[in-house]
Formats: structure tokens, C-alpha cells, sequence
């Protein structure tokens, strides 16, 4: 389908480097960038450490916070705030989680969760910032409770995919967590009270590439009125618009879906008022093809009013862009 | 360490005589030379064999035909035929190639490597390991492996195998 980039662009607020290898995960803080709060995000990295970056909000430019390093041993792969905004949890290859604490600016590692038997891929708070989800190359997912006092207990250790869980995400309302898999195929878990978490759903596809965005739909309203869980179904596949694997996909609160792919590009879609297909379909607004000089590895929006997003790449850079209508 | 060899007795080929590159007449100092499958074979045809003292060449793993380059849009694509159906070390061969090229080409490089289609049992499963850009990082931070690998990358002694 033709873009019509004629009505959107993407404009570059700011480049930040400092990383001395790829930048792996980008994190907007959610409890930043309002009521005063200068707006703050944390990239983690293959250099082992994680950067945490603060916009200063009189020159509206970004500065790098604090590195957090000498934690840990290997690559960061993942990181993300509480919905507090208080803790940061990195998820790292070194088979570790570390939980980090904002004390006045300053950045503390005030917890180290430890279990997976070998490179932990994912990190993920619920909505409640009450369990913390880490999944990893020994294809399990744990799911962590948050006690006070910086405490965290495993709470269930899940068994199910048949190899490597590559990325674990809650529900932004529910708890219920997503977990992704090199096996092909996508998990829900739920919980029936008492810590009984247990896969309700799996979400297979057999043409599966890493090329094409899939939308699936389940009625929520339905599922929060409790009654009982309503399967996810397929409803809409994006296809044509990448031939180099897609890294990163974010939904923003306007429903602007952004990805980051292996060719360096960014691209942005929304849904299509087509009306003559049965179910969604989405049309590309914006390919932005050199945003980076290597492979984009995550693209996050800020949880803002605004359109900001932020990227991290290969080229161990992290960008903060804002999606502009061209009238 | 494998007590057996899995291929006790390759097939040994002759190594392609060296093509030298003939210096044009008028040198512009500023112009790059656009990488070409030439170079790209040169990068990778003295790889040893991760069991056997013979390069990928000697063993044609890799030919300078299974070698698609595209400089202008900076991709590559490197087919390899493992020397058996069931090689386990086809994974290694592999990711030697990638780290080769990797230390070799601009950074602008995108690279794909396969296993030559119909040449190993669990093809469909290497090239997915291969290209898999988050397994083979994690790969590389396995201390034993990047020695395995860097030893079938270091240039040999010239002394005859």
C-alpha cells in the first residue's frame, strides 16, 4: 500500500550516545515527563551497563543521568520502570535481573533476582507494579511478587514453551502476560487465585516470519467483567511492508503503530477506515529509512500526550524523535 | 571435545588460484572501491575447518560462487555446504563466517548466511540459529565458543597441514 508521507514526518529532537556497544532496550519512566517532572528514559546495552537519561526542562535537552554499571557481567538486554517510575528492573545474558532504585537522583541496586539458569531476555512490570515478569534462554518465565522493602519472591516458575522465551509483556490492564517464544508461538498466563498461574492460551502460526506484524483481538470488556477468559484471535497481518526482520513494535496511546527493523528503518501505521474488509487493516503513514546507521533494535513511545518516541540501535546510539504532521 | 571425528576423511580440493588485482592506470586516492564477491571470498577462504587443518576453500565449504554481494544497498549473503548430512558443527562454521565478516565489512553491512539448501538435515533449524541476531550475541559471550572460533579464524602459520 502507497504511504501518504506527505501528511506525516518524523523529526529528529535528539541523538544520545554514550554507549559503547549496541543499545539493546529503550524505557520511558512513566511517572516522568509530567506535572513537572522532567521527562526521563532508560537505555540498557552490550557495553553491561544502563544509562539513564533526563531532559532538562529549560533547555528541553537530554543529558545522560547516571550509568549503572559494575552490576552487571554481561549484556543488558532489557529494561523497565515500575509504573511508580520508583524502581528500574535490567534484565541481563549474566542469567540476572537487577532492580534498581531512583534515591534523589541517584541510582542504587538495591535487589539482584536471581534463578534463571542462563540469559534472561525479557523484563516486564504488571500494571499494579505488584509482579515483576522475567522470561530467558532456559524457556521458563517467573513471575516475581514485589514485597515491601525492595523484597521480591518468585512466585511461579513457568514451564511450557519448548525453547527460548525471547520477550515477556502484561496485559496494560489485566494481569495477564504474554510471553513470545523461538518456538513459534506466543503464551497467555493467567492466574485462578492463589498464585495458580497456568497457560490458558497459545497462539500459534504456522507461516510465522519475522517480517510481518500480526493484530490479535479478544473482546476485554467481556473478560473484565469476569466472565471467564475470551481466547485472542488473529485478526489483521501487515505484510509487504519489511524484508528485514522487525525487532521492536509499539502501539501508541493514539494507536500509531511504530517498528524498528534490521534495514535502520522506523515506520509508523495506523488503522485504515477502509470499511471494505471484514475486521481491521492498517495502512503505512511514514517509513523513515536511514534513522539509524544499523539495525534498530527498539522503538518505544513516551506515555505522554505528545508523539515522542525513542529508539536504540546497533550503532549504539539512542534517538528521541517527534512524529510531526506536515499540513 | 568430540573424540570422533564426524567427517574422518574429507574430500581435500585444490585452493583457487589467487587473482591479483591489477592497479589501474590513473589512482583517485579518494575513490572506494565497492566491495565485491571477490573480496567477501577473500575475507572468509582461509577459515580453518573447525576439526580438520584444511580452510573452507580447500574443503569447499565455501566457493566464491555461493557468494551474493550487493554492495550499493551493503548486503551479502554467504551459502556454505557443510562437508556431511549431519555435520554438528555446522552452527560454528557458521558463526565463523558471521564473525569474520563482521570484523571485516563497514558497519553498513547487512549479512545473511545460510546452509546451502538440501546439504544438512536440520537446515531449516541452523540458518534460523545463525540469523538469529540476539542468540548468536549471547553465543558470543561464551568465552569457550568466541576461542573456538578464533582459532579457526586466526591465519595459519604457512606451514604445510
Amino acid at each position: 500500500m502507497e504511504s501518504h508521507d506527505g501528511a506525516w514526518s518524523l523529526k529528529e529532537v535528539q541523538k544520545l550516545e554514550g554507549h559503547t556497544d549496541r543499545v539493546w532496550s529503550v524505557a520511558w519512566n512513566p511517572a516522568a515527563g509530567v506535572a513537572g517532572v522532567p521527562a526521563m528514559l532508560a537505555s540498557c546495552s552490550g557495553d553491561k551497563t544502563v544509562r539513564v537519561w533526563e531532559q532538562n526542562p529549560s533547555s528541553s535537552s537530554w543529558f545522560c543521568k547516571a550509568v549503572l554499571d559494575e552490576t552487571h557481567t554481561r549484556t543488558v538486554r532489557s529494561c523497565a520502570w515500575s509504573p511508580s517510575g520508583k524502581l528500574l528492573a535490567t534484565g541481563s545474558f549474566d542469567a540476572t535481573t537487577a532492580i534498581w532504585e531512583n534515591v534523589g537522583g541517584d541510582f542504587e541496586c538495591v535487589s539482584t533476582l536471581e534463578g534463571h539458569e542462563n540469559e534472561v531476555k525479557s523484563v516486564c512490570w504488571n500494571a499494579s507494579g505488584s509482579l515483576l515478569a522475567t522470561c530467558g534462554r532456559d524457556r521458563s518465565v517467573w513471575i516475581w511478587e514485589v514485597l515491601p522493602g525492595n523484597e521480591f519472591e518468585c512466585a511461579s516458575v513457568l514451564q511450557g514453551h519448548t525453547q527460548d522465551v525471547k520477550m515477556v509483556q502484561w496485559h496494560p490492564t489485566m494481569d495477564i502476560l504474554f510471553s513470545c517464544s523461538y518456538d513459534n508461538t506466543i503464551k497467555i498466563w493467567a492466574e485462578d487465585g492463589d498464585d495458580d498461574w497456568h497457560c490458558v492460551q497459545t497462539l500459534s502460526e504456522a507461516n510465522g516470519d519475522d517480517l510481518t506484524i500480526k493484530v490479535w483481538e479478544t473482546d476485554s470488556a467481556k473478560m473484565m467483567s469476569g466472565d471467564g477468559y475470551v481466547p485472542w484471535s488473529h485478526v489483521c497481518t501487515l505484510s509487504g511492508y519489511h524484508d528485514r526482520t522487525i525487532f521492536s513494535v509499539h502501539w501508541s496511546r493514539e494507536g500509531i503503530i511504530a517498528s524498528g527493523a534490521a534495514d535502520d528503518a522506523i515506520r509508523f501505521f495506523v488503522e485504515s477506515k477502509d470499511g471494505s474488509v471484514d475486521g481491521p487493516s492498517y495502512k503505512m503513514i511514514l517509513r523513515n529509512e536511514k534513522a539509524h546507521d544499523m539495525d534498530v533494535n527498539s522503538v518505544r513511545w513516551s506515555h505522554g500526550e505528545n508523539r515522542f518516541l525513542a529508539s536504540a540501535s546497533d550503532d549504539g546510539t539512542v534517538k528521541i524523535w517527534e512524529l510531526v504532521p506536515v499540513i | 571435545m568430540v573424540s570422533e571425528l564426524i567427517n574422518a576423511n574429507p574430500v581435500v580440493y585444490e585452493k583457487k588460484e589467487r587473482r591479483v588485482r591489477s592497479t589501474p592506470s590513473c589512482v583517485d586516492e579518494y575513490a572506494v572501491e565497492p566491495i565485491d564477491q571477490l573480496e567477501i571470498f577473500d575475507h572468509l577462504r582461509d577459515i580453518k575447518d573447525p576439526e580438520h587443518p584444511y580452510s573452507l576453500e580447500e574443503l569447499k565449504v565455501i566457493t566464491e560462487d555461493a557468494i551474493e554481494v550487493d554492495d550499493s544497498n551493503s548486503y551479502v549473503r554467504v551459502t556454505f555446504t557443510p562437508t556431511v548430512e549431519h555435520c554438528s558443527m555446522a552452527t560454528i562454521i557458521g558463526l565463523c563466517l558471521r564473525v569474520k565478516l563482521m570484523r571485516s565489512l563497514p558497519s553498513r553491512y547487512k549479512v545473511d548466511i545460510r546452509i546451502a539448501p538440501g546439504s544438512h538435515a536440520t537446515e531449516a533449524a541452523v540458518n534460523k540459529q545463525l540469523n538469529d541476531k540476539e542468540r548468536v550475541a549471547a553465543a558470543l559471550e561464551n568465552p569457550n565458543l568466541v576461542d573456538m572460533v578464533d582459532e579457526c579464524l586466526a591465519p595459519s602459520n604457512g606451514l604445510a597441514g
